[in-house]
């Protein structure tokens, strides 16, 4: 059995760890490229929204590279994310491609299905080695979240912004020869230990930008074209609403609770959005309120085109930024984005944020 | 004096109106119905509105602008789950709340939670009614009366048994869509009433009772958990499955999230059993002159088939 699993953001590190440790053999898919979204988008439907086209392109790749068994959790509505499966495993019988799919679903959706996936993975290994691999998994995806957040601020305070890229990109690179989790943490650690050696202006006062929207768009680097170095490098403080981390804690770890950061969120957004819409569509309206709260310059959402939730959040994030006085953005990807445009458009959001400042202070 | 509550016709109106209707007539209000959709109502919607939404969010939109200066409520419920279990399209649960952020000088806005995934989803729907009505009296025999209303509705949706529906010397099609898409006439421009003077049995996603496409789209890995995609994939597929039609026409609002999916698992069965099928995409910008040739063709080509079907030459 030789896993892949679609990619999200630095899931891949984190995931990979894991499935080593469970003794399997994994095969990454290639890092997102424009090939990866071709590749999905030709095989498609049309009206489908971006991260189903990603996660073709990322299965087929990996196909290609010797994979037989896909790994993706699920979800049960409202959002067109739970159907993905029915779909993919269709597409991909057709293109004659011979894998298994094993869909993590919530409790609800029949505690036999889970058992029999869960037991597909732990490889019938002894409950004291899957809670140690459980725990390496868990500090990975914490570690790997803090040292791409750390890179952000590093990277908004720092003289010459290249040396923050020369590391981060040595990172990804070492990533691919490592092999189990222990190797992963020792390179995390080694490159939070340079990162913290760039020589930084301490005298900036960067814009504090929060980045809030659909959740595989804000964390996965090729979906929103690198919005966070973007940024960085025009000396904005990115800080994202999603990471795998807080995902993690409100789905999983405080299950069925959720986490307090999240349901602080809804809490905010009530006034605005009563009930969920599916997706991230309530917490999107709740992160653009917390940010604002925090003291931030600004938010920008992100949404894939068509993306349901979002459109009804994007709809009220207009009275949100009437109501808070407080500059709100919306991009919207898809295939068919072009980098010029968008650098362009964030460029033209930084410089009315800092003229706004300007006017505040002065 | 007597209340006027304004109802928009749009959405839900083609499912829910009469039960709608017989209760807040009960409640004593008078009842405002907007128009049928027209083109200043399209503008409006599209004024109003997100540029991203779908055709039928917008036109929702516009009827709310229509009614807002003419009565005292609006009613919107939250239709968040008609089953157990199951949802509705994402825009129907915000929708609401995107009509409170996107038109000014609205009236008081009606919006009951409308959750049947609940097993008190009537009870809680109820009692919502009563707090933003402000009714200091129980109305839970007059929403029952009202039940009886829809239950009678649907009983005629259902009188015909489709197999008498069947005329052997024409085909059948099944036009397929979510009903705000379908009964709605500005925005399929009409189609029904071009379809009629066709020699044409037409089929609906209604004609199908309940168990029969509840039956029919439980067949995938993953359970289908939009009460409105089971109702269009179980239909269609029982029609397909027991050969009960000639041909398929999807009509598509044009970035609904729901049909990205449904005209895909639609058309997988079409492929698979060898029945023609069309998807029409409808949004503002739709011309009704390439709309009706593109209806001709496919009727065309139906027609062609089922007549010269076996009299295809050998030589190809």
């Amino acid at each position: 059995m030789k896993i892949t699993f679609p990619h999200l953001g630095n899931v891949y590190i984190a995931c990979k760890g894991f499935l080593e440790e469970l003794g399997h053999e994994v095969v990454t898919p290639p890092i997102c490229s424009r090939k990866t979204l071709e590749i999905g988008s030709k095989y498609s439907p049309e009206m489908m929204c971006m991260p189903f086209k990603i996660f073709i392109g990322n299965y087929i790749e990996s196909i290609e590279k010797g994979a037989d068994t896909i790994l993706i959790t699920g979800s049960c509505g409202p959002c067109r994310f739970g159907l993905y499966p029915i779909i993919q495993a269709d597409i991909l019988k057709r293109l004659g491609y011979d894998v298994d799919i094993i869909v993590f679903d919530a409790i609800g959706e029949g505690i036999d299905k889970l058992k029999t996936n869960v037991n597909k993975i732990l490889n019938s290994k002894s409950s004291q080695e899957i809670y140690r691999s459980s725990k390496l998994a868990l500090s990975l995806i914490r570690k790997t979240d803090d040292l791409s957040q750390l890179s952000n601020e590093v990277r908004a305070y720092a003289l010459n912004k290249i040396d923050v890229d020369k590391i981060m990109n040595n990172y990804y690179l070492n990533i691919e020869q490592t092999h189990g989790a222990e190797e992963l943490l020792k390179l995390i650690k080694n490159t939070e230990i340079d990162l913290r050696e760039v020589p930084i202006d301490k005298n900036i006062n960067p814009l504090k930008i929060g980045i809030i929207g659909e959740i595989y768009t804000i964390i996965e680097p090729f979906a929103n074209l690198e919005i966070e170095k973007k940024l960085g490098d025009l000396n904005v403080l990115v800080e994202k609403s999603l990471t795998p981390t807080i995902w993690l804690e409100h789905h999983v770890l405080s299950y069925p609770f959720g986490s307090k950061h999240e349901n602080m969120k809804h809490k905010l957004a009530e006034q605005y959005l009563k009930n969920p819409v599916g997706g991230h569509g309530r917490e999107t309206v709740g992160s653009a309120i917390y940010y604002k709260s925090r003291g931030f310059d600004g938010v920008i959402q992100i949404l894939p085109l068509n993306c349901m939730p979002e459109i009804v959040a994007k709809s009220i994030l207009k009275t949100v930024e009437k109501d808070e006085d407080f500059p709100i953005m919306t991009l919207v990807v898809d295939e068919m984005t072009g980098e010029a445009g968008y650098l362009t458009r964030l460029e033209a959001f930084i410089d009315l944020i800092n003229k706004r400042r300007e006017k505040c202070i002065g | 004096m007597t209340k006027t509550i304004g109802i928009p016709r749009a959405m839900y109106f083609y499912e829910f109106y009469p039960v709608w209707e017989a209760y807040f007539k009960s409640l004593g209000f008078e009842i405002l119905l907007s128009p049928k959709t027209n083109k200043d109502i399209l503008n409006a919607g599209i004024l109003a509105c997100v540029d991203e939404a779908c055709l039928p969010v917008k036109i929702f939109h516009g009827h709310v602008v229509f009614l807002k200066d003419k009565v005292d409520y609006i009613f919107i419920p939250r239709i968040i789950g008609l089953h157990k279990r199951e949802y509705n399209c994402p825009k129907h649960l915000g929708l609401s709340d995107m009509i409170k952020s996107s038109i000014d000088g609205l009236p008081e806005i009606i919006d009951p939670i409308i959750n049947l995934r609940n097993k008190n989803g009537v009870k809680i729907a109820v009692k919502d009614m009563k707090n933003e009505l402000k009714l200091n009296y129980s109305q839970k025999e007059l929403y029952k009366n009202a039940i009886r209303e829809q239950e009678k509705y649907k009983k005629n949706l259902l009188k015909t048994d489709i197999s008498l529906k069947k005329d052997e010397k024409s085909s059948n099609l099944l036009i397929l869509g979510h009903p705000y898409n379908v009964y709605d006439e500005f925005i399929n421009m009409n189609i029904l009433e071009k379809l009629k003077d066709e020699d044409l049995n037409l089929f609906f996603a209604e004609d199908i009772p309940e168990k029969d496409y509840r039956e029919y789209s439980s067949q995938f890995i993953k359970r289908i958990f939009w009460t409105q995609g089971r109702k269009l994939i179980g239909s269609s597929y029982y029609l397909i499955d027991n050969e009960l039609i000639d041909g398929i026409m999807y009509l598509s609002a044009f970035g609904c999230g729901l049909d990205s999916m449904l005209v895909y698992l639609v058309e997988k069965k079409c492929i698979e059993k060898n029945i023609p099928m069309i998807v029409l995409t409808l949004d503002e910008q739709t011309g009704e002159a390439g709309f009706v040739t593109r209806i001709d063709a496919f009727l065309d080509m139906m027609e062609w088939r089922k007549k010269d079907e076996n009299n295809l030459s050998t030589f190809r």
